[in-house]
């Protein structure tokens, strides 16, 4: 380790950083090197905020501007949440800035959801001069020890010479095998040092080898146990996940299931793969899933997951998850498969490469699984009336379920939008309700479950993506957590971005639980907001109420006409709850299907 | 499947911090490390590592562990009988009648006498971590002021594993460099 900055740094004493005396020819800061290696990287957008330890990073993107844009968030959580949302949108590598100390644990929690979904981000941050490392100095973190859980892999930089290496690996490890993130800390005295930048920079990988895209021996003897299963199956079903998405694999899945006439579900991550009205798409699974898809997967004798993760959301109680199912896991990262439900055939690979691989395999045979899909079918038809938003519930002027209806009607003649949601009641009605078309049009926190992922997060995808109308749907405690970033829409002027509050004055998906499992004890969960719309129009947005269903869709439609960013708060029925629902711990089948139902559970249980 | 220890061999890169994600990734995950021993291998960038975890199936343990970027091979060698060796340091109190038994004692389990103070001695055992169990409980009838122990040393019979060899062109480097002990 260095002792105290090298001695050809010459020090601005104004500023603290490289002074601009003539350099020796070649020559750049470590500064300069990170933002010609994040344009190697064909990096476009960087969200952050600078601070003391990352200035001599921002000093030079003055001289980068025009290729590298900047875009100044008021909080480093929104600032790593916009990359997601720019990852998540494109699949590109999102990219957030922080400073050193709370600059950086800011973006904790944005690093984590980004690992719990997979999501490829280069969050790089400043640290102190390396040779006040370790004496507890203003403003250090030890941020490398503290995202090691938390990231693929993370690297803490004290030499300038370093940088074309580690960004170069960092991009390449966020971005391959399962996509994740991938930190980048640089000390101050790096990023000042002067050096003559190697750009033919080997990568040092020796233990970093995802799994690769074409097929090996291995795949390719578990892709025939997977055509031998299928073909041998009476009641085979599809399982797809974000790793359908992820691969760029939903038209492969649809060819797939249109050949073979296997019906699919997808994951919460994965909707978006089949558009919702395909007839072999049944919905999603899992604790808010419908009744007739849980019961599929409780019925199926071939369980083909490509690309989901088996989370507990979509199990419920693993031991009586799939009972009667051949269980075939396709996932790129091994240590996937096997780790919750066991995988009878385990494929390690890429779904898109796999489905492509099986597909021409597989007899053309659409109509060969009339009868399961008939059985499917009916389940269905037995359990939509009990499915209450298609039978909605009326208790106020305006429920949950108008909002999306609004919303499908006017989406339906549009094909360019996004809708990034944030986490909560109104996230499960979205997924139910929101009529999904395609790949990328659905972006949300799933694993990690961060409240205040939306707005921020949309923001990223209108970036990432100016051609898409972007609707951020949030709840108002979520919306709350991160709302500041309306600030930041407004300044970089985009025209792009909606947001619709499903306000009902409650941290809703909690009082939903303490309404069916605590007795109506509602701790903690009434909220009062300020004026939404108000708080919109103060940051230059265009704000409206809406308090009745009959005005929701000219509410969306005029948003959605209106050239610049709107928020609507739409005042719903405070105590809607999101049905069906398997109550945590149970099996998937064992499901409450509306509150009349629960009465009775309720009733049946108790003593005479 | 019950619990027991499995033995695990682990090639990594040498880097800062690679024993922290190691650590850290048994701890978030729930193993129970019962040894962990760590050193140079033969190949310079690359250590070898021994890791003892208490766990009813080691699968999940050897893929994550093999998720971490910095780890270049795992192996779970619980059932390839691999030799395995520990050594320990104990500082017995010895009485002087007791010392004679001491040092017989010791120099029949195969260890030596390190050091001979007026009240304690310090005796060095290296065999199998059983054997060297039954040493210490041996050692217990005369008091043990210390007890020092390695950990286990795992090393698999015959020709090494694929996963566990190291990246060719680490390998190349060591045999056209002098390695730095020789140096």
């Amino acid at each position: 380790m260095i002792d105290g900055p090298p001695p050809h740094i010459r020090f601005d004493s104004r500023t603290g950083s490289p002074s601009a005396g003539e350099p020796p020819a070649g020559q750049l800061t470590g500064a300069q090197i990170l933002c010609e290696a994040l344009i190697r990287e064909r990096v476009e957008v960087l969200f952050g905020i600078p601070g003391g330890c990352i200035m001599p990073f921002y000093h030079a993107m003055w001289e980068y501007r025009s290729q590298l844009r900047h875009v100044l968030v008021r909080h480093e959580q929104g600032g790593g949440h916009a990359a997601e949302g720019y990852a998540r949108a494109t699949g590109k590598v999102g990219v957030c800035i922080g400073t050193s100390g709370p600059g950086a644990t800011n973006l904790v929690t944005p690093i984590a959801d980004a690992w719990m979904d997979g999501t490829p981000l280069v969050a790089i941050t400043g640290q102190v001069p390396s040779h006040l490392l370790g004496t507890d100095a203003f403003q250090e973190t030890d941020i490398t020890g503290i995202t090691v859980p938390i990231t693929k892999h993370n690297y803490l930089v004290t030499s300038a010479a370093d940088i074309p290496r580690v960004i170069r690996e960092a991009f390449h490890i966020a971005q391959t095998g399962r996509p994740g993130p991938v930190l980048v800390d640089i000390t101050k005295d790096a990023q000042q040092e002067r050096c003559v930048p190697t750009w033919d920079v080997h990568m040092d990988l020796p233990g970093y080898r995802p799994a690769s895209r074409r097929a090996d021996r291995a795949a390719m003897q578990a892709i025939d146990e997977t055509v031998g299963a299928l073909l041998g199956a009476q009641r085979p079903l599809v399982l797809a996940g974000n790793g359908v998405i992820q691969s760029g694999a939903a038209h492969a899945l649809q060819r797939f299931a249109e050949r073979t006439g296997i019906p699919v579900v997808t994951t919460l991550q994965g909707l978006g793969a089949m558009p919702h009205d395909h007839p072999l798409m049944l919905g999603m699974p899992g604790m808010h899933g419908w009744v007739h898809v849980n019961r599929a997967i409780q019925r199926c004798d071939v369980l083909f997951n490509i690309g989901s993760r088996f989370d507990d959301r979509v199990t419920g109680k693993v031991s009586a998850f799939a009972p009667h199912a051949r269980v075939i896991h396709v996932d790129i990262d091994a240590a996937e498969i096997g780790k919750l439900v066991a995988a009878h055939i385990g494929v390690l690979g890429d779904a898109r490469d796999v489905l492509e691989t099986i597909t021409p395999r597989m007899p053309v045979q659409p109509d060969r699984y009339t009868m399961w899909r008939d059985e499917i079918a009916t389940l269905k038809r037995e359990f939509a009336p009990r499915q209450h938003y298609t039978r909605p519930l009326r208790t106020a002027p305006l429920m949950p379920q108008d909002v999306f209806a609004a919303f499908n009607r006017v989406a339906h003649s549009r094909r360019d939008w996004r809708v990034v949601t944030d986490v909560g009641q109104h996230q499960m009605w979205a997924a139910q309700l929101i009529d999904w078309q395609r790949a990328r049009s659905h972006i949300t926190s799933g694993g990690a479950g961060t409240m205040g992922f939306a707005v921020p997060a949309a923001m990223g995808a209108a970036i990432a993506d100016p051609t898409h109308t972007v609707w951020a749907f949030c709840g108002d405690g979520g919306f709350q957590m991160t709302s500041c970033e309306l600030a930041t829409i407004r300044q970089e002027g985009l025209t792009n971005v909606k947001v619709a509050v499903v306000n009902n004055g409650y941290l809703g998906m909690v009082r939903q639980w303490q309404q069916l499992f605590e007795g109506r004890r509602y701790s903690e969960t009434p909220l009062s907001g300020p004026d939404f719309a108000m708080l919109a129009r103060a940051h230059g947005w265009h704000g409206v109420t809406v308090e009745h269903a009959a005005d929701a869709e000219r509410a969306v439609s005029e948003a959605w006409a209106h050239h610049g960013p709107v928020l609507i708060d739409f005042r719903v029925e405070r105590e809607a709850n999101v049905f069906p629902m398997v109550p945590a711990g149970r099996a998937i089948h064992d499901m409450l299907h509306d509150e009349a139902h629960h009465e009775q559970l309720i009733a049946a249980t108790e003593p005479q | 499947m019950t619990t027991q220890v499995h033995t695990l061999i682990a090639l990594v890169h040498d880097r800062p911090g690679v024993l922290h994600r190691i650590v850290t990734l048994l701890r978030r995950r729930g193993y129970n490390i019962v040894s962990l021993a760590v050193g140079r291998s033969e190949t310079p960038g690359i250590s070898r590592l021994t890791l003892a975890v208490s766990v009813d199936d080691a699968t999940q343990v050897v893929k994550q562990l093999d998720r971490l970027v910095e780890v270049i091979g795992v192996a779970d060698t619980t059932n390839a009988a691999p030799v395995v060796r520990e050594t320990a340091l104990l500082k017995v109190k010895a009485v002087v009648t007791a010392l004679t038994d001491i040092a017989e004692q010791t120099l029949a389990a195969g260890g030596r006498v390190l050091d001979l103070g007026p009240e304690e001695v310090i005796v060095e055992i290296t065999d199998a971590p059983e054997k060297v169990e039954q040493f210490v409980t041996a050692m217990r009838r005369f008091g043990i002021a210390e007890l020092m122990r390695t950990g286990r040393l795992a090393m698999l019979r015959g020709r090494t594993p694929r996963v566990l060899e190291a990246p060719n062109d680490y390998r190349a480097q060591a045999d056209g460099a002098p390695t730095e002990e020789a140096a």
